[in-house]
């Protein structure tokens, strides 16, 4: 791809602010998504294997 | 402060008339009791729907166009403010547990109560609308089919609303969560409610919203028992 | 593949290992269909003639708009069965996908009025499908605010799927008051989807998308609630293998 192709590329027909800017939102939700899930994952599992220094979260019961 | 509970002691088959009549007569007295809670939600519309023209300024035309959704949203809001009462005061006293454990239907019992609810707070605002109307520079026209919205609307606000309360009974999260709970549902209501007095400024006749709002409130009558009575029982377990 | 014993599965301890290895399937499917449909978007599909490279946006908002709302009708079915069954575990998957369809409504919200400004001049046009968005995303908000609310899970369970119920059935109702709302107050209908001759490869690569986003909703949902089933499964004795998570 040659650097006018590119650089007319990321421009977009004048519109590049608005088309990368959802193409950027789309991939941060993505990743603060995965990166928040993992996070929750990792405590829970801390908290699973150490229950003296559980959170303390009301039990599921029945 | 709940009366004493009376459960009608009927050996007979649970009749869910007599459980409506019994529980909307026995809130309405409760409601007629505390006397100074009668009159606060009426109070609150008032000022509500007063704070626009001081908030926009007072130009008539402004004022007409802007009458109808000011006068719609604060009933909704005066709804919002008044639904906790529902079922507060039973569920503190365990009232609420005694009526989920009487042969009347659940749903049945909670009619009476929304009924009753409306009674004392619904329809106050129902009956000021067309005076506040005025000052709004609605006609007299105008001020009889919002009235007659209203009529319609508040009974349906307040049985979506018991939902509502049924679901957030005892929680510390308070009317700010029952408000993102609600008001999404009280949308349609708001929509052809306010949009039928528009129609009727626009020459088109509101029988169209009038008739959406009388289905929705019959939707309403036969659905929002129901799941009031599930929710109430889901925070009783 | 030997038949499943689905009512075994129904434990929520039992579907974690299941959960575990469906997860690279779906995110790596996801990967591959997200990259086809970025390809074909931004690379094949031809410049519009109206909008020039502005309609771009359709690849993200359109998949968003879809899955903001396929989420929600989802996520009230496993609330149904839910509370039909009794069950925790299809209220755990309503609770996995709740916040996935937020993200995927906010995305809708914005990517809209990243669209909005360069094809009609204003960000925030008032118009029937994203007023309507707008409450979906507080149906959202409320049935996380709800479960937030409510300290014991069970009841939070309960109390939500009714809440997720009461919001499906009235999500039609919502959307038609809007539509007609929208139709009285602005005489010109604002319509969010392109000119109706779309190029085959926007097409395309729309749909791909929309699979992509699907794909990577249940992925993420499934991860989720594994998180979820791990906080909620106090009595389980988790073997050493979640060791591998906090490495």
């Amino acid at each position: 791809m040659n650097a006018s192709g590119l650089s007319e590329f990321m421009a977009m027909g004048g519109y590049g602010f608005y088309v990368w800017t959802s193409y950027a939102l789309a991939a941060v939700g993505v990743a603060v998504e995965i990166v928040a899930v993992r996070a929750r994952i990792r405590t829970a599992v801390k908290s699973a294997l150490r229950p003296d220094r559980a959170v303390s979260v009301p039990d599921d019961t029945q | 402060m709940a009366a004493v509970l009376e459960i009608t002691d009927e050996t007979r088959e649970s009749s869910a008339w007599r459980g409506f009549a019994w529980s909307l007569t026995r809130d309405l007295k409760l409601a007629i009791r505390s006397k100074a809670e009668l009159g606060v939600q009426l109070l609150f519309y008032v000022i509500v729907v007063t704070l626009f023209p001081l908030a926009v300024g007072a130009e008539p035309l402004l004022l007409r166009t802007l009458g109808p959704g000011v006068l719609w949203v604060a009933a909704l809001l005066a709804s919002l403010l008044s639904l906790s009462r529902i079922f507060a005061a039973d569920f503190a006293d365990g009232s609420l547990e005694q009526l989920a454990l009487s042969p009347q239907p659940l749903p049945a019992l909670i009619s009476g109560k929304i009924a009753a609810h409306w009674m004392s707070t619904g329809f106050p605002l129902v009956a000021a609308s067309p005076f506040l109307g005025a000052q709004f520079g609605l006609t007299a026209d105008e001020g009889w089919l919002l009235a007659l919205g209203l009529l319609i609307g508040t009974p349906t606000l307040s049985l979506l609303g018991a939902i509502g309360a049924a679901l957030t009974l005892g929680l510390r999260a308070g009317g700010g969560l029952l408000a993102l709970l609600i008001l999404p549902l009280y949308v349609p209501i708001l929509i052809f409610g306010a949009g039928s007095i528009e129609a009727a400024r626009a020459g088109l006749g509101a029988s169209a919203q009038l008739s959406l709002l009388t289905a929705a409130l019959l939707a309403t009558l036969v659905g929002a028992p129901l799941a009031s009575a599930a929710a109430v029982r889901i925070a009783l377990d | 593949m030997s038949s499943i014993a689905w009512f075994r599965l129904a434990s929520p301890a039992s579907f974690f290992p299941l959960a575990r290895r469906l997860v690279p399937w779906f995110s790596t499917g996801a990967a591959l269909l997200a990259v086809t449909g970025l390809w074909l978007g931004l690379l094949v599909a031809p410049t519009d003639a109206q909008q020039g490279d502005a309609y771009r946006i359709i690849f993200i908002h359109v998949p968003a708009a879809w899955m903001s709302m396929f989420i929600y009708i989802v996520m009230a079915f496993w609330c149904a069965v839910s509370l039909t069954f009794n069950t925790r575990l299809a209220a755990m998957l309503a609770q996995a996908l709740a916040p996935t369809g937020a993200m995927f409504t906010v995305l809708a919200l914005v990517t809209g009025a990243m669209w909005g400004k360069p094809a009609w001049g204003t960000y925030w046009a008032w118009d029937a499908r994203m007023t309507s968005e707008l409450i979906l995303l507080f149906l959202y908000f409320g049935y996380m605010a709800l479960r937030n609310a409510i300290d014991d899970p069970r009841r939070a369970d309960r109390a939500s799927a009714v809440l997720a119920l009461v919001g499906a059935i009235n999500v039609p109702i919502i959307y038609f008051s809007v539509k007609w709302w929208n139709t009285l107050h602005q005489g010109a209908s604002v319509s969010l989807t392109s000119a109706p001759t779309m190029a085959a490869t926007m097409l395309t690569g729309m749909l791909i998308m929309a699979f992509a986003a699907w794909f990577y909703a249940i992925a993420i949902a499934l991860l989720r609630v594994q998180a979820i089933i791990v906080e909620r499964e106090k009595n389980f004795r988790w073997s050493g293998e979640l060791l591998r998570w906090i490495r």
